[in-house]
């Protein structure tokens, strides 16, 4: 019988193995908003074994918000992405440290 | 009567602001007459206020005006209290005020502030009324203050010379000192009393005398001596009693009619007027009362001795002046309330006159001040000689002239005073103090008095030849001033020592208890009329000691002027310690003053600048700079690292939550 | 109930495959490819927990519009894939380190927690009749109806601040500068000039 712990545990292997996903392909920026969205999907799976554990909707709507904000930060994130390869010709990570104190 | 006050006092303001404010478009001679109406309404009225007293039989009068401020429990009110010791003290002011005002058209005839001057001196009268006519603490307080700020401004008139604002800026700042004590005594006053008005705090004397104070924890003092005493040090500070004194001479910075009106005349009475305005407070505590008589009796003597040491004609005076000053306050400390208020009254007049010849003096000489460099001046403006002999006889006491009977009766009074019927050894050494101090006062009075007179007016003619032949005597509106101001001087003792003194005059106004009321004791055993006292001169020892000084004077400085000289070199020591005043300067000016600039200097530096600037506030920014220094390596700009770092942090944040939490 | 747990493992396994394809293919091209893949998997789950709306709308929504976008950049942007690829191995150990942990982590919170209370971790049964999106719709539209009209203000600024970024202006571009049009006057354009009349030769 499938359960709740079956989609914790589905969602909490999508989880590392997006975590090591940022882990080992630090420098390519795409490949890190992939595994950001890959990372959603685990939270949004949880969210609806949950939902569906309870017998609450509440937690679908919030799945619905997260793949909203999701969007909106795919397309920003990517446009900047889209900026940033036309100023600078790269997308190299290691080259990306204005930030440096 | 109520108009009639306030126009006493409003004419001089308002006559003060139009020539201050306006003094451009009105002119010279317009800023003299308006001031003078002024003063001259001030001046006549108070003298109608004066008669109504004296002969109208007209009744004290306490009458408020004006309610400036009112808080829970203490009324702050502008109003008059004129009962006879008011009236006669208006009636001094105004009138050396209005003599003042007309001299200073003579004196300061080429001064481009010739307007500031007379809108000054107008204020200072404005000043000085509010103070003697106030009915309550804090008006008096007032009057207090505005006469120091206008002191301050006239020493400092002359603003461009350096001593001017050096002595103006000294007897501001040792006038704060005093004033730190008066407004200590006012709030000690409201703190027992929760009240400002003379007449609810006079009511409540007896019970505040017998409360108990703790200044500091565990020493309980009599609330009435604490208030009283320190109500006494502003008056030390006002009146230059010692130590206070020092800015007194050094005031002579300023133009001499100043020196005349307020530094001679009036505002350094305020504080002998204050204590005897006080006198149900002071009464009360015989303890205020000995302080007042020692610090009264140290000023009288010595600071005569430093007056024969100086050559400068207005320091002379100005020595003299605080002398008298002590007389007074021991008359004070003495319970003789009447007598100091009398002498200070003669001592207006003739001391005012004193200082309004040497002023005419001044200007014969053109602005030499250096009685080494006068003589025989006599036959050159007789008289500026003759006012002036009457000043200092008058000063002297010479038997028949307004000092002597002052003087006198003052000797006599402290002689029998209360201290005298002390039991304690304190009280006989006070009163051995007291007693000896005012009559060898006496002696040094006329040696320095008469020193001055003849190193001025007779003997070798010491200036040089050009000043000598401008010598000639002053226009009359210095001499009108100095006639006017030498008939009181030699007379206005016959008419009124007898009234002042014995009669009751002052009615409630002063109060003494019984035991200490040495004026009514004289009444009995000593006062027969005028008259009789100056008949009867040769049984006092004053008499005797006063012709021994002038004696003394004429021997050394007109017989055989080489003898000071050699004295001064026989003793350096002593002559040294006079001329360096007792060192008074030195403590104050390398100890107080330098000690204090010391130690700002060392706030500044090691307070300010490097604890405050250096370690609070830069040591803040250097140390979170360099924290910073520190912390920016982690920053490496790279986006990974920060990814890695929430994921570390994410990690150990649910490694809490599961297993430590 | 056999065939849901049964297609539950299956699909779940293919999706763990499609995800470790997303982060270890050499091309960006192919890991897009394989997200797309995982999505679709991550929607099967989510219909066999009987999400069916949400499920449908990650894959039109998300697949449809995200992912292509996903694709347009990366093919839109050279990347040299080798350079990118370089040192892929070198913080391997201490990603799976960090894996492991939070591995552990997760399985002490799924798995160990509860056990021994036998708490029913097992779904109900819906009832009969039950609408997923009916019933998300009567949440969706009535309490949550501010967030909803939020998310849409959210998408809207998305849009505006996408299409900002990537404008680009050219320069010279002709464009009309209205206020200056406006504020235009005759003596500006027109000047007279007095001259006298040539002669006549």
């Amino acid at each position: 019988m499938i359960g709740l712990q079956h989609y914790l545990t589905v969602a909490a292997m999508l989880f590392v193995l997006s975590i090591v996903g940022i882990i080992i392909n630090r420098k390519n920026l795409i490949l890190l908003l992939m595994c950001i969205e890959l990372m959603l999907l685990a939270v949004n799976t949880n969210f609806i074994a949950f939902s569906r554990f309870l017998g609450d909707e509440t937690g679908q709507v919030f799945v619905f918000f997260i793949l909203t904000v999701a969007a909106a930060e795919a397309a920003i994130g990517l446009a900047i992405l889209v900026v940033l390869f036309r100023n600078r010709r790269s997308i190299a990570v290691q080259e990306l440290n204005t930030l440096k104190g | 009567m109520y108009e009639y006050y306030l126009t006493i006092v409003l004419a001089p303001l308002a006559a003060a602001i139009i020539a201050g404010l306006a003094g451009k478009q009105i002119g010279r001679a317009g800023a003299h007459w308006v001031t003078i109406i002024g003063v001259g309404i001030s001046c006549a009225l108070s003298f109608l206020v004066l008669k109504n007293m004296f002969w109208g039989g007209a009744t004290p009068e306490n009458i408020s005006v004006y309610t400036w401020a009112a808080t829970d429990g203490l009324h702050m009110e502008v109003g008059f209290l004129v009962d006879r010791l008011t009236a006669l003290m208006m009636c001094v002011v105004t009138f050396v005020s209005l003599m003042v005002h007309i001299y200073t058209i003579g004196y300061m005839h080429d001064d481009p502030g010739y307007q500031r001057f007379f809108s000054y001196i107008s204020l200072f009268t404005f000043s000085m009324l509010m103070l003697v006519m106030s009915n309550n603490f804090l008006q008096l307080f007032f009057g207090w203050e505005a006469v120091g700020l206008v002191s301050y401004l006239l020493i400092g008139f002359w603003y461009k010379r350096e001593t001017a604002i050096f002595a103006n800026l000294k007897a501001f700042l040792v006038n704060r000192v005093g004033d730190f004590g008066f407004i200590l005594g006012i709030a000690g006053i409201v703190t027992v009393t929760g009240s400002l008005d003379y007449a609810t705090v006079f009511g409540q004397a007896d019970s505040v005398a017998a409360q108990q104070i703790e200044v500091f924890a565990g020493n309980p003092w009599n609330a009435m001596t604490v208030i009283c005493i320190l109500l006494f040090i502003g008056a030390m500070g006002k009146s230059a009693q010692a130590p206070l004194h020092v800015w007194l001479p050094d005031s002579m910075e300023g133009p001499t009619p100043i020196s005349a009106l307020i530094h001679a005349a009036t505002m350094v009475t305020a504080g002998i007027f204050m204590v005897a305005r006080m006198s149900p407070l002071f009464e009360l505590s015989t303890t205020a009362l000995g302080f007042v008589i020692i610090i009264g009796s140290v000023t009288a003597f010595f600071m005569g001795l430093l007056g024969i040491v100086q050559n400068d004609i207005k320091r002379v005076v100005a020595y003299s002046t605080l002398s008298q000053l002590g007389y007074m306050t021991v008359a004070l400390g003495a319970s003789a309330y009447g007598a100091a208020i009398f002498h200070l009254m003669t001592h207006a007049f003739f001391k005012a006159l004193l200082f309004l010849a040497a002023g005419s003096v001044i200007i014969a000489m053109h602005h030499e001040q250096d009685i080494r460099k006068m003589g025989g001046i006599r036959k050159y403006m007789p008289i500026t000689y003759w006012t002036a002999l009457v000043g200092s006889l008058a000063l002297i006491g010479f038997p028949g002239s307004s000092g002597f009977f002052s003087k006198d009766l003052l000797i006599e009074a402290v002689k029998e005073s209360h201290w005298h019927q002390g039991v304690t050894a304190g009280d006989q050494l006070t009163y051995w103090i007291a007693y000896l101090s005012v009559l060898l006062g006496v002696f040094v009075t006329a040696l320095y008095s008469f020193r001055m007179f003849f190193l001025v007016f007779h003997g070798k003619e010491r200036m040089d030849a050009e000043t000598k032949s401008h010598l000639h005597e002053t226009p009359a509106v210095v001499t009108v001033p100095l006639i006017l101001l030498a008939i009181p001087s030699a007379m206005i003792g016959w008419f009124t020592a007898g009234p002042v003194l014995f009669d009751g005059f002052f009615g409630d106004a002063i109060v003494v208890q019984s035991g200490h009321d040495v004026l009514a004791h004289l009444k009995e055993t000593f006062w027969h009329g005028p008259a009789a006292l100056v008949a009867h001169i040769y049984v006092a020892p004053a008499f005797y000691l006063a012709a021994l000084g002038v004696l003394t004077a004429w021997f050394l400085y007109l017989k055989r002027p080489d003898i000071p000289e050699t004295i001064k070199g026989k003793v350096t020591g002593l002559y040294n310690l006079l001329d360096r005043k007792y060192y008074f300067d030195d403590l104050y000016i390398k100890g107080f003053a330098a000690g204090g600039r010391n130690f700002g200097k060392f706030l500044w530096q090691k307070g300010d600048e490097l604890i405050i600037d250096g370690i609070l506030v830069n040591g803040t920014a250097n140390a979170v700079g360099r924290l910073a220094g520190v912390m920016r390596q982690i920053q490496t700009g790279y986006l990974y690292t920060y990814a890695f770092a929430m994921i570390i942090g994410l990690t150990m944040l649910l490694g809490w939550l599961i297993w430590l939490r | 109930m056999m065939l849901h747990s049964i297609l539950f493992y299956v699909f779940a396994g293919i999706m763990f495959g499609a995800a470790l394809g997303v982060i270890l293919s050499r091309n960006p091209v192919h890991s897009v490819m394989f997200l797309v893949f995982t999505f679709f998997n991550a929607a099967i789950l989510w219909l066999l927990a009987e999400a069916e709306f949400l499920a449908i709308v990650l894959v039109l929504v998300y697949v449809g519009a995200v992912m292509v976008l996903f694709l347009f950049v990366v093919m839109m942007l050279d990347v040299n894939v080798e350079a990118a690829k370089r040192g892929l191995t070198r913080y391997a150990p201490l990603g799976i380190g960090l894996a492991l942990i939070m591995a552990i982590e997760l399985i002490n919170v799924i798995w160990l927690r509860d056990q021994g209370e036998g708490a029913a971790l097992d779904f109900v049964d819906l009832p009969e009749g039950y609408s997923n999106t009916k019933a998300l719709g009567s949440v969706l539209y009535t309490e949550h109806f501010y967030a909803f009209e939020i998310a849409a203000v959210i998408l809207l600024l998305a849009i505006i601040a996408a299409i900002t970024l990537t404008m680009r202006k050219r320069p010279g571009l002709k464009v009309q500068n209205i206020s200056k049009q406006v504020a235009v006057r005759a003596k500006d354009r027109v000047r007279l000039v007095k001259m006298d009349a040539e002669k006549k030769q």
